[in-house]
């Protein structure tokens, strides 16, 4: 279990002061001007030596992404661009710190945009975030009142943080389609390569980092990179922020060490699962765009990149969503198709035709009314689209389907029989005479 | 050069190669629905992917640059594969979903037999459906009187509103909606506006996007289709005319990278219903005031009589706009023979002089030499409305990197940013005298080009303003050696042509103006002449294919040949000759336009020396070799250009204006066509189009 040392997120229930004398209270802008003048290549080093890998889902290491940045400016202007546009379901990591440690997040820009030279950022939000949004803001003009930031502020590096909001589109969480409505356009994912790195926002060089990678960063540059890289296990460091819901006692979001059992983080945060860990069923880990991990799978299941990897599935944001055997597993997952249906972009053709179709055959599936060979051919449509989409919605859209088809063939098969012996649960009407 | 290895054959392409171009380099054959040439990359089809050695996933083949490759751990090339399972079980799957949702209405879709989806289909697709839902209905949207949507079929491939967008500049098209619920549309379904908008309809791979005109009308397949060139504007698109029995059913584009790539004008493409409405399918004779029909040889005696003792400085002959080289030849030889000077191929009175040479009245930089031009001054022209296609070239270069274009003339929307510099010819003379701020620009420029249109040259002091736009250039210094930038833009097919046989009056001869004065003439020819109004009191024989002005004034009627009729050189206003070929026969009585002045100048007496077209044409060749050398663009001599601004004049103050005030009704076909009158009165907001 994490010590409270240890803590990155200190105030993540909110109940110190989110403002600037609190975060400093907590120890954030302490020494910031040390950490600049070690220069840009130490900090993208530190960054690299400490392990982190990006809190956004798929886990791409942070030190490294920073790295493809080009070292000279060729003209262009770098940005530096903040994705919290946080819509995966189940996932409110980013929220909290937006609302209750805006400054971890404001610092950690600054250091970034330094490490990149980057002079300019941006904060993409989610449009639905509305309270969050103005926090945020309001640290921000904290920061530039005491001349952390801007033009000429203390630390010697000029860096403007602009907040923008979306409109609420999942699919405006994909790095480039980020880009695209950044750039006022319509959210639609850019072909890659170029990679941002590269051909980024109005086409310079572009790093999009999540809100939780960035807030990490100062702690990682004050504490060193030895202190990160010592918590969690080799390939998966440092701490995460959690978000439980579903079936437990108590949904709460929690900061822990990578790679603590599943059941571990359940049982002592969110107080077990609801009926106790028997009457687990599954669980997804990291988000509804992942697989679902079946109750005999998640022990022991560190709950770690690598970890979640060895069960098929992944750690996406780590939201872990806790499913007892009350929950209708079938319907449950063509409620996720339903979703990815409904925000599918409809740039590219597999997606666009095949999410629909998997929600429709997942729909009847859930009331049993397909026939078997359907369980099948909805594994291959789902292989369809998989891998062959501009952007990865296509496969997050596929993989838990995937998932359910892997450990739940046997309750659709039960479902379909069931209705086959009674196609109608009600007596027939007769015609009165 | 990148070596690269695709299905086992080693191959040496440029890095910037799309892997889409280095396998087609390679022979292999790579299926697509988004990708095209022309737009750019959109990659959302998914059609294209092919296996790259090394990748996990299948590689949108067009979107995936050839420098994008890494080479192997050893240093090997990239190593590409298209026919593995791998791909084909992703072309399939591709494939799968995009009919799933696509109607199987082939057999009452005017795209079949010409469709992408349904070849594509044929190597791709499986025979049976394992779809079991509801397919997708989405509801069809106006955008127009000439473009008709069946929005069911799309495929979202959006190359519709990438050639909006990114060709005809008047971005208009749009998808709305996300997911399977995105939808090709207009705004509020506004009818498209573009002048261009037809060529989506060939763009479009499958059915969502087809003529309105056309619609149930034929087959592919039934169809004779014959290579041709347009005469509706100046440019002299390449066409393919194509005909069932002796009906002409569509128009379509035909590939000239020189001229108008793959795209043709709206006009161009919809004219033919004006082929059909309106025409003049037998001789008719003027008496008591009234036109009765009347045959050949009643009508040549008609004429004869009335020729007879006119003293030919009396006789006078106007050729219209639609008239080939081999018509304008035979009538200025017929001329020569009656003795009267009286000809000229300038209806429109524009004051272009054949003496001051071909440099002066001929589009000099060439069309695709738009493309290398530095700096556009564009002198009383709106080229949107004169040459569409000439619009989009002159957008494309724009697009391509920084242009300074300078306008002087009407102002309009031309679907690029301009500099407007001046109404009138004040503007331009001082530009001329290099006092101008724009002139620095195009003096920086490498390649300066100014275009002149007919709006400038069509006024009484058309020689001086002339005269003034060659002094821009030739005063300033922008005249360089492979460089003449100074380019005339016509807006008649015949012109260019004519004005190369020297179709304008001789020694002591009547211009236009001068045979329309009252009681100049006793007889005026009129060939296919509609823009004009020719005075009372002299007898008008009106040769020509459309009951128009010009027949309603005549006295006696000759009916012609159009030009899907008949075999003809025309000229471009590059003064580029081109071959259109015969795809229909004139209707009834009605000859070829050759053949009609050989009879009429036997009739009269002043017999014409060739009796066969071939003898016409050889004869015409023997005079003008250059127009024998089809496509081929004889440079013309810059020198001209210096000459003709050392011409003067003084010219007026009043400002120019647009030679084309209606893009849609410009000729005597065009009048004829119920498809332009109604585009017309759309674009003049006569019809109302959206529900607002």
């Amino acid at each position: 279990m994490l010590a409270d040392k240890d803590r990155i997120f200190r105030n993540l229930y909110g109940i110190y002061d989110w403002g600037l004398e609190g975060a400093r209270r907590r120890g954030a802008w302490d020494g910031t001007k040390a950490i600049l003048e070690k220069g840009r290549d130490a900090i993208v080093d530190e960054v690299k030596k400490s392990g982190q890998r990006g809190r956004g889902g798929a886990g791409f290491p942070t030190g490294l992404k920073w790295s493809f940045m080009p070292k000279q400016s060729e003209g262009r202007p770098h940005y530096l661009v903040i994705n919290a546009d946080e819509s995966e379901p189940g996932t409110c990591k980013d929220r909290e710190v937006m609302r209750h440690d805006p400054h971890l997040l404001v610092e950690g820009c600054l250091i970034a945009g330094f490490a990149m030279g980057a002079n300019t950022g941006y904060i993409y939000v989610r449009g639905e975030f509305i309270r969050e949004r103005e926090r945020l803001q309001a640290a921000i003009d904290q920061a530039y009142e005491a001349k952390l930031i801007g033009k000429n502020n203390v630390h010697g590096w000029d860096f403007d943080l602009h907040v923008h909001h979306g409109a609420g589109a999942y699919i405006c969480g994909e790095e480039t389609a980020l880009l695209e409505s950044l750039e006022g356009k319509k959210g639609l994912p850019r072909l890659k390569p170029p990679f941002p790195a590269n051909v980024g926002l109005y086409g310079c060089p572009t790093t999009v980092n999540n809100v939780e990678t960035i807030a990490q960063v100062p702690d990682i540059m004050r504490r060193g990179a030895g202190w990160f890289a010592s918590i969690g296990r080799p390939n998966n460091t440092g701490t995460k922020l959690y978000c439980i819901s579903g079936h437990v006692q108590r949904m709460c979001n929690v900061e822990e060490a990578m790679g603590i059992p599943l059941r571990e983080l359940i049982e002592k945060h969110a107080g077990g699962v609801r009926g106790g860990w028997d009457n687990l069923l599954a669980v997804i880990p990291g988000g509804s765009s992942m697989p679902l991990v079946p109750a005999a799978l998640c022990e022991p299941l560190p709950m770690d990149f690598d970890g979640c990897a060895s069960v098929k599935s992944a750690l996406g944001t780590a939201a872990v969503i806790v499913m007892d055997k009350s929950a209708d597993i079938v319907r449950a997952m063509a409620r996720i198709a339903y979703f990815y249906k409904h925000e599918s972009c409809g740039q590219c053709t597999p997606c666009r035709e095949g999410v629909g179709w998997m929600w429709r055959v997942l729909t009847r599936m859930a009331e049993g009314r397909a026939e078997k060979r359907e369980i099948d051919q909805l594994f291959e449509v789902s292989k369809q689209i998989e891998g062959h989409t501009i952007c990865a919605f296509g496969d997050g859209a596929a993989w838990p389907v995937q998932g359910l088809l892997r450990h739940f063939r046997g309750e659709i098969e039960r479902r379909i029989d069931e209705y086959t012996a009674n196609p109608h649960p009600d007596p027939m009407r007769v015609a009165a005479e | 050069m990148t070596k690269l290895i695709v299905d086992g054959r080693e191959i040496d392409v440029p890095p910037e190669y799309t892997l889409l171009q280095a396998c087609e380099a390679a022979g292999a054959e790579i299926p697509r629905f988004c990708f095209h040439e022309r737009l750019s990359i959109a990659g959302n089809c998914r059609m294209c992917l092919v296996e790259l050695v090394g990748s996990p996933k299948p590689v949108a083949s067009c979107a995936w640059a050839v420098r994008d490759c890494r080479p192997g751990p050893k240093g090997e090339p990239p190593v590409v594969n298209t026919k593995t399972p791998l791909v084909k079980k992703a072309r399939e799957g591709v494939m799968e979903f995009l009919l799933i949702n696509h109607p199987l209405d082939c057999p009452i879709c005017d795209q079949g037999g010409e469709c992408d989806l349904q070849d594509q289909a044929m190597a791709y697709g499986v025979d049976a459906s394992r779809y079991q839902e509801n397919k997708r209905a989405v509801e069809d949207k106006y955008i127009g009187p000439l473009v008709k949507t069946i929005m069911t079929r799309c495929i979202h491939c959006t190359r519709c509103v990438r050639f909006s967008t990114e060709v005809a500049g008047i971005p208009e098209l749009g998808a709305t909606g996300r997911g399977e619920d995105m939808e090709i549309t207009t705004y509020l379904e506004h009818a498209m506006r573009s002048e261009l908008q037809g060529n989506v309809i060939d763009l479009c791979p499958v059915g969502a996007l087809t003529s309105k005109p056309y619609a149930f009308q034929a087959r592919p397949w039934e169809l004779t289709k014959t290579e041709s060139i347009d005469v509706m504007d100046a440019l002299g698109s390449n066409i393919r005319i194509d005909t069932r029995g002796r009906e002409v059913l569509r128009i379509l584009p035909r590939l000239h990278e020189d001229v108008n790539e793959e795209w043709i004008s709206d006009k161009t493409r919809f004219v033919w219903d004006g082929l059909r409405t309106q025409r003049l399918d037998q001789p008719y004779v003027r008496e008591k005031g009234m036109l009765r029909p009347a045959s050949w040889s009643e009508a040549f005696a008609a004429i004869a009589a009335r020729i007879k003792g006119v003293a030919p400085p009396r006789i006078g002959a106007i050729l219209g706009d639609l008239a080939s080289v081999e018509e304008a030849f035979a009538l200025k030889d017929l001329m020569t023979r009656l003795g009267s000077p009286n000809l000229d191929c300038r209806q429109d009175g524009a004051k272009l002089d054949p003496a001051r040479g071909r440099a002066s009245y001929l589009f000099n930089p060439s069309i695709a030499g738009i493309e290398r031009a530095g700096a556009i001054l564009i002198v009383g022209a709106n080229p949107r409305r004169e040459a569409a296609l000439l619009n989009a070239r002159i957008r494309k270069r724009w697009r391509a990197g920084i242009l300074p274009i300078g306008l002087i003339g009407p102002q309009g929307d031309l679907s690029y940013a301009y500099d407007y510099l001046g109404a009138g010819p004040d503007t331009l003379a001082e530009l001329a005298a290099g006092k101008h701020p724009f002139v620095q620009r195009m003096q920086a420029a490498e390649r300066p080009m100014l275009i002149l249109g007919q709006g400038a040259l069509v006024r009484p002091d058309g020689a001086a303003i002339a005269a003034l736009a060659a002094r821009v250039l030739s005063d300033n210094g922008m005249l360089h050696p492979g460089w003449n930038g100074f380019a005339v833009l016509h807006t008649a097919a015949a012109r260019v042509g004519a004005l190369d046989l020297g179709a304008v009056p001789g020694k002591g001869g009547l211009d236009v103006a001068g045979m329309l004065q009252p009681s100049k003439l006793d007889v005026v020819f009129l060939l296919g002449a509609d823009e004009l109004e020719v005075p009372a009191g002299a007898f008008v024989i009106y040769l020509g294919t459309h009951g128009d002005r010009g027949a309603h004034r005549a006295d006696v009627i000759l009916p012609g040949a159009t030009y899907t009729e008949k075999s003809a050189i025309y000229v471009n206003t590059e003064g580029r000759p081109q071959l259109a070929n015969r795809a229909a026969f004139p209707p009834g009585d009605a000859r070829e336009d050759w053949a009609i002045l050989r009879a009429l100048s036997e009739a009269i007496g002043a017999k014409l020396p060739h009796d066969s077209f071939a003898e016409l044409r050889r004869a015409l060749m023997k005079a003008h070799p250059h127009l024998g050398k089809l496509d081929q663009i004889e440079p013309a001599a810059a020198d001209d250009v210096m000459k003709l601004a050392k011409a003067g004049g003084s010219a007026d103050e009043t400002p120019f204006r647009s030679a084309v005030s209606d893009f849609y009704l410009t000729n005597a076909i065009t009048r004829a066509s119920a498809v332009m009158a109604e585009c017309s009165a759309l674009a003049a907001g006569k019809i109302p189009a959206a529900a607002e």
